[in-house]
């Protein structure tokens, strides 16, 4: 739209000011009076805020407390606040690649004073660009095909799901096979299944819950993704899809309490299947340790001499709200070194997975001067850790890579914390084989 | 004016196959389908040759799975306007090619469209004659291996890929038939919701037909690929594997 200034009609200005005995003459005693502003197209802001969800993108008013602390604009030029303004300025979100770099990490939103609120604008708007046709990036394209036809963002076949459990080297029930009721269904989740770093957590988590003696079983192959990712990619009918279907297959089983692996398995339990009528008791896997440390404790055995940083998922604690369990349990481990990095609990960085950018990373990578992985693998090495501690399995594989990308492989590891537990148990891969 | 797709449901091969007891026909009750790939984006250059012109798109397939409705719902959704699906009793038969021609013949005949559209070919049609079979019957003009499509004064614009990189440019009278390599684009994504909405909403409309004898072969047995051990997996350090790379493709007379 063009600039239409209308003329101010009058003017008024004190030729002199004196403010409690102080002279304040000058033109900052100029007073204009009201005219409508027209040197931006609201047009644009509504676009979005007429949106179901979208609303809070309008009461933005620009303090700019989010774009500091958001992760993206760390590595990038981003964050709520430039989405406004260029919204004023007659770029329209849904056609910008802006649309798909958020990984609605909820940092801006823990510092907005408006309730600005990234995590449901922008799932509303992506939403809307794809049911209004708009090409969606091509990697993000190609997970949400294969979820929908295979039940898992990797295109793996729903029959290879629980193949992992014949390496576990511990009995792992699945449901559909024991047909009895247990008190814990473990949730495994995609990336734990068929990942082969995610099936290393899975296997020591497995070794675990096994020494703990918890009556426990997985779903296996009737398991599907639990859809939180691709609901906050923006496409909300697949995940009513998935929901439906896993609701169904959870209500044919008896169960007391169910324990994620994946933090935003916890988060869809926790905060979107009830709304579809699935009420859970859910706990993420870190949760459910630290509360068993009496007795966990004893079982770590080993001394692990190493010097670990942990890295919050988004959807662990900003999301949920567990800082404390995951860090109990590290320094539960005999011989470990602790140390924070910066960027930690409530103010943690973002490994850039969450929101559907686990699918996006290229594209992504397009857009920013590193990724978000490379930039937390970098502040991890700064603490002087040897060992990235992770407990969302979006993470190994995405900071491994960022390790191997920024060359520093050689001195930082990652490891899931139900690795280094295991490790400490005596129990680690190496040592069962 | 009309734009007629055909769609095909093949198997999908990201699930291992098996075949069944006698030997004839895949185990049917464990395979899962897919929209053959070269079929959905024969639907793609149908839709945006549609949207440039304002022809309606008319999905059609034959059932052979029992499970075709799935994939023209999820046509309707990206945009065509009907979906036709030929049912019939198909179980247990192997409709081969030609056969699935002549069944196509006649709705297509009906729908007197000006162009129809399929996948350049099918994991059952490897040697791509659906396109060239339904050509020939309807004894219209054919393009195979096409790569891009534009509709100009009463003709059909098409680019089709030939080999070592060479592409020819043809012009085809209309109605003509066009095997699809590639769509101008990837095919669109579309969100579950809209199929859904869809599913609600829209009806496919079915036609009764009967198994046509086609001469087609006779399937007498199917075998798994026998696995072989080939692969050599070189170790070392860059240098020595490139130097025992070399090697190979020496003693292969490749270099």
């Amino acid at each position: 739209m063009e600039p239409k200034l209308e003329k101010v009609a009058e003017v008024w200005e004190k030729e002199t000011a004196v403010v409690e005995g102080v002279d304040i003459s000058g033109p900052w005693n100029r007073m204009f009076g009201q005219r409508v502003i027209w040197d931006y197209t609201p047009e644009l802001i509504e676009k979005i805020a007429q949106l179901p969800g979208g609303e809070s993108f309008a009461w933005c008013y620009q303090c700019g407390k989010c774009v500091p602390v958001c992760p993206v604009d760390v590595v990038g030029d981003y964050g709520p606040r430039k989405l406004y303004r260029r919204a004023q300025s007659g770029i329209d979100l849904l056609d910008s690649p802006d649309l798909w770099l958020c990984t609605t990490c909820a940092n801006c939103l823990r510092v907005c004073p408006k309730q600005v609120d990234m995590v449901q604008i922008m799932p509303a708007a992506r939403e809307h660009a794809m049911l209004s046709g708009r090409t969606i990036p091509a990697e993000l394209q190609q997970a949400l095909e294969y979820t929908a036809k295979y039940g898992n963002p990797l295109g793996q076949p729903a029959r290879k799901r629980e193949a992992w459990v014949k390496d576990a080297g511990v009995p792992v029930p699945i449901l559909h096979q024991i047909q009895r009721p247990v008190e814990w269904l473990w949730w495994v989740e995609c990336y734990p299944s068929y990942h082969p770093r995610g099936i290393d957590a899975s296997i020591a988590l497995a070794r675990i819950f096994h020494a703990l003696g918890l009556d426990f079983a997985i779903l296996g192959r009737e398991e599907k993704c639990a859809g939180d990712s691709q609901r906050l990619a923006g496409e909300r009918g697949l995940f009513e899809m998935l929901a439906e279907e896993n609701i169904r297959t959870l209500s044919k089983y008896e169960f007391a309490h169910i324990v994620v692996t994946d933090p935003h398995a916890l988060n869809a339990f926790r905060k979107h299947y009830p709304k579809l009528g699935g009420h859970y008791d859910v706990w993420h896997y870190t949760t459910l340790l630290a509360r068993e440390l009496p007795r966990l404790q004893p079982l770590l055995t080993r001394s692990l001499p190493y010097r670990v940083t942990f890295h919050d998922p988004c959807y662990l604690g900003r999301h949920n709200g567990e800082y404390d369990a995951p860090r109990r349990l590290i320094q539960a481990i005999p011989g470990i070194e602790f140390v924070e990095m910066l960027r930690c609990r409530e103010n943690s960085y973002c490994c850039g997975g969450g929101g559907g950018g686990m699918w996006l990373d290229s594209f992504a990578a397009g857009h920013q001067r590193r990724r978000l992985s490379e930039e937390r693998v970098l502040e991890a090495v700064a603490t002087g850790a040897d060992t990235l501690v992770v407990c969302c399995p979006y993470e190994v594989s995405r900071f491994e890579d960022a390790a191997k990308s920024t060359g520093v492989d050689d001195r930082l590891r990652v490891r899931d914390i139900a690795e280094l537990l295991a490790e400490a148990m005596g129990s680690s891969g190496e040592a069962a084989a | 004016m009309t734009i007629v797709v055909v769609l095909e449901q093949v198997p999908d091969v990201v699930e291992e196959l098996s075949l069944a007891p006698l030997g004839t026909d895949l185990a049917r009750d464990a395979v899962s389908y897919v929209l053959n790939e070269y079929d959905d984006h024969a639907l793609e250059e149908a839709l945006l040759l549609a949207e440039g012109s304002g022809d309606d798109v008319v999905a059609v397939g034959i059932d052979t799975t029992g499970e075709l409705d799935q994939v023209l719902y999820t046509a309707l959704a990206k945009g065509a306007k009907r979906a036709i699906k030929l049912a019939g009793d198909f179980e247990g038969t192997w409709v081969g090619t030609r056969a699935a021609a002549r069944l196509l013949v006649p709705i297509i005949r009906e729908l007197s469209p000006r162009l129809v559209l399929t996948g350049v070919q099918a994991p059952d049609d490897l040697d791509g004659q659906l396109a060239p079979t339904l050509a020939a019957l309807l004894d219209w003009p054919h393009a195979s291996v096409v790569i891009g499509t534009e509709l100009a004064d009463g003709a059909v614009r098409a680019r089709k890929e030939l080999w070592g990189g060479l592409t020819m440019h043809l012009e085809l009278a209309l109605p003509a038939v066009l095997g699809i390599q590639a769509a101008r684009q990837t095919p669109r994504y579309v969100p579950v919701g809209r199929v859904r909405q869809v599913m609600r909403e829209a009806t496919i409309e079915t036609r009764e037909v009967e198994m046509v004898a086609d001469g087609s072969p006779r399937v007498e047995r199917l075998r798994l690929p026998e696995e072989t051990a080939q692969a050599e997996f070189l170790s070392g350090s860059p240098a020595d594997i490139a130097d025992r790379l070399i090697e190979l493709l020496r003693a292969r007379g490749l270099l």
